[in-house]
């Protein structure tokens, strides 16, 4: 975490002493990359094996694929729209249900100790099934394609939200409490303004951990029958022809989603939660 | 409504057979009566955990007694009354890390039913009243304790309660501090024209800031004693605990704490070597 450390450390600023920290911090974070990259390339030229191309070869294949469309779109192509957006509105849409359900479910069973007594052992057995292994049985609840696909990303997601909601909104400090109870804050006001940011902070740690279950669950979905596109298919597809360039390019191409979404949720998480690291950082 | 006690001295809080017992069997305050008329400033102190927490948490509606009556203005007390305001001891959890400092102020205004611009209007004025015109935009961990506790004050303060009760406010700040909040504390007093509980332990803080002291039993609380203070009312840190009255009066109350009796007639001026 240096990048973190420079920009919060505050001396007076020079903006030249600025370019050179972020250019120092971004080569400290991509050495290592590229190293790896540059090993992977030399290995895979030495081994010459129908299975493992090298990344130079990988890389122009996924340009083919997804983005050699017009600058009018990014230069993303008719491929990305017919894999990539369908997967990503999926998962996006599945994230959303997931953090929506998981939040509001987590503050109630946080905030009731009835509710959380009733439902706990219900919850911790809901939550160890492998989303996987339901899939018959949403076969035959739901049809097949998006609705499916869906409910099995969210049925795999949403619980590290709702365990951490609820865990936030338990360990709401009893000072604070008290402070709302005697100013007559009410119900809505206590969860607005007290509730709901004291669990933010485990909010995230849960929005996190969602959402790589949801990139993951995303492929799986769409392995499932019934499917016509995104990238679990087209990797399935490619499979059946043992296209290994395009397996991948599929493969790196979902690494590089994942660490996309990682990076834009901690930058949002870094936004929201300044207070919490500022007031940590005050105390300790 | 009829306000039959117009001649006399108004009372703002009364306090009768007051007992509070926790869950466990364990008795905090037993059979406390306590009367406080409007308009002062009246410190309690007593041992520590001799229940005065607990008794400014039952008039704070925030623990139910277990027996007897306490009455605000007139009115019993079942739950938090609307027009009373707390102060914590613990300031860094009292106020809320994730809200500027200005909006902590004005956050129990929304009960109010104030518009976004009259409730920060409220919350710049009560926190230019406590010293802290610039600090609206920062939030609570950006400032020193004291800085902090003076928040505190400023919330409370904003939401002009008729009752101001004061949980040892003082008792985590260092000396010099403590001092400047005293005055502060006097001052509010002076200009709001608010009544104020301020419960502490520390003895001399309780005789400098008073109008009056009532001491407490150790656990379960009981009233020990009831000394008027007499020192005159504008009060210097350095003169006023130089006078003889406040040295007198200070070892008088020191003395009760500690368990002794009262002397008969122990006025402020007349006595208490004890």
């Amino acid at each position: 975490m240096t990048a973190a450390a420079v920009t919060t450390r505050r001396p007076a600023w020079r903006p030249g002493a600025l370019a050179w920290r972020l250019v120092r911090g971004l080569a400290h974070r991509l050495l290592p990359l590229a190293v790896l990259i540059a090993a992977w390339e030399v290995a895979t030229r030495v081994a010459e094996s129908p299975f493992f191309p090298p990344p130079s070869d990988i890389v122009p294949r996924m340009r083919d694929m997804w983005f050699a469309g017009p600058a009018s779109h990014l230069f993303f192509s008719g491929g990305a729209r017919d894999s990539m957006a369908p997967s990503l509105a999926r998962m996006t849409v599945a994230l959303v249900l997931s953090a929506v359900v998981g939040i509001v479910l987590g503050l109630a069973l946080g905030r009731s100790e009835r509710a959380l007594a009733y439902l706990e052992p219900v919850l911790q057995f809901a939550r160890v099934i492998p989303p996987p292994t339901l899939v018959p049985v949403f076969v035959a609840l739901m049809h097949l394609g998006t609705q499916m696909q869906i409910t099995s990303i969210v049925f795999g997601a949403v619980w590290p939200i709702l365990l951490n909601t609820a865990d936030g909104a338990r360990s709401v400090d009893a000072t604070q409490m008290q402070t709302a109870e005697a100013f007559r804050l009410s119900g809505p006001q206590r969860i607005r303004y007290l509730i709901i940011p004291s669990a933010l902070p485990k909010i995230f740690a849960g929005l996190r951990l969602a959402l790589s279950l949801s990139l993951i669950l995303m492929v799986f979905s769409e392995l499932l029958p019934g499917t016509a596109d995104g990238l679990g298919f087209e990797l399935t597809n490619a499979q059946s022809q043992s296209d290994m360039l395009t397996i991948w390019a599929v493969i790196v191409l979902l690494g590089v989603l994942g660490y996309l979404f990682n990076t834009i949720l901690l930058a949002v998480e870094r936004r929201v939660l300044s207070w919490h690291r500022g007031a940590r950082k005050a105390n300790s | 409504m009829e306000r039959p006690q117009t001649e006399k001295a108004k009372e703002m809080l009364q306090i009768t057979g007051l007992t509070h017992s926790y869950a466990d069997g364990h008795r905090a305050i037993d059979g406390l009566d306590l009367t406080v008329p409007d308009g002062q400033l009246l410190s309690i102190v007593g041992p520590s955990g001799c229940g005065k927490s607990t008794l400014l948490r039952c008039i704070a509606g925030l623990l139910r007694p277990t027996s007897g009556t306490l009455t605000l203005n007139g009115a019993p007390i079942n739950g938090v009354p609307d027009d009373l305001a707390v102060v914590f001891q613990d300031y860094s959890r009292s106020l809320f890390p994730w809200l500027t400092v200005r909006d902590n102020v004005a956050l129990p205004l929304r009960r109010r039913g104030m518009s976004r611009k009259e409730r920060r209007a409220a919350a710049q004025e009560a926190l230019a009243s406590v010293g802290l015109p610039d600090a609206g935009r920062k939030y609570p961990w950006q400032l020193s304790g004291g800085m902090q506790q003076r928040v505190s004050i400023a919330r409370a303060l904003a939401y002009r309660p008729s009752l101001l009760l004061m949980d040892e406010p003082f008792g985590s700040v260092d000396a010099q501090t403590r001092e400047d909040l005293e005055d502060l504390v006097l001052q509010v007093h002076r200009t709001q024209k608010i009544t104020i509980l301020l419960v502490t332990h520390d003895i001399d803080e309780s005789v400098y800031v008073g109008d009056r002291v009532v001491v407490l039993n150790r656990s379960p609380a009981r009233v020990h004693a009831d000394l008027p203070v007499g020192l005159p009312s504008g009060r210097d840190q350095i003169e006023t605990r130089g006078l003889p009255q406040f040295v007198q009066l200070r070892a008088e109350v020191g003395r009760l704490v500690r368990g002794g009796a009262k002397v008969p007639g122990a006025a402020p001026a007349s006595g208490g070597r004890g």
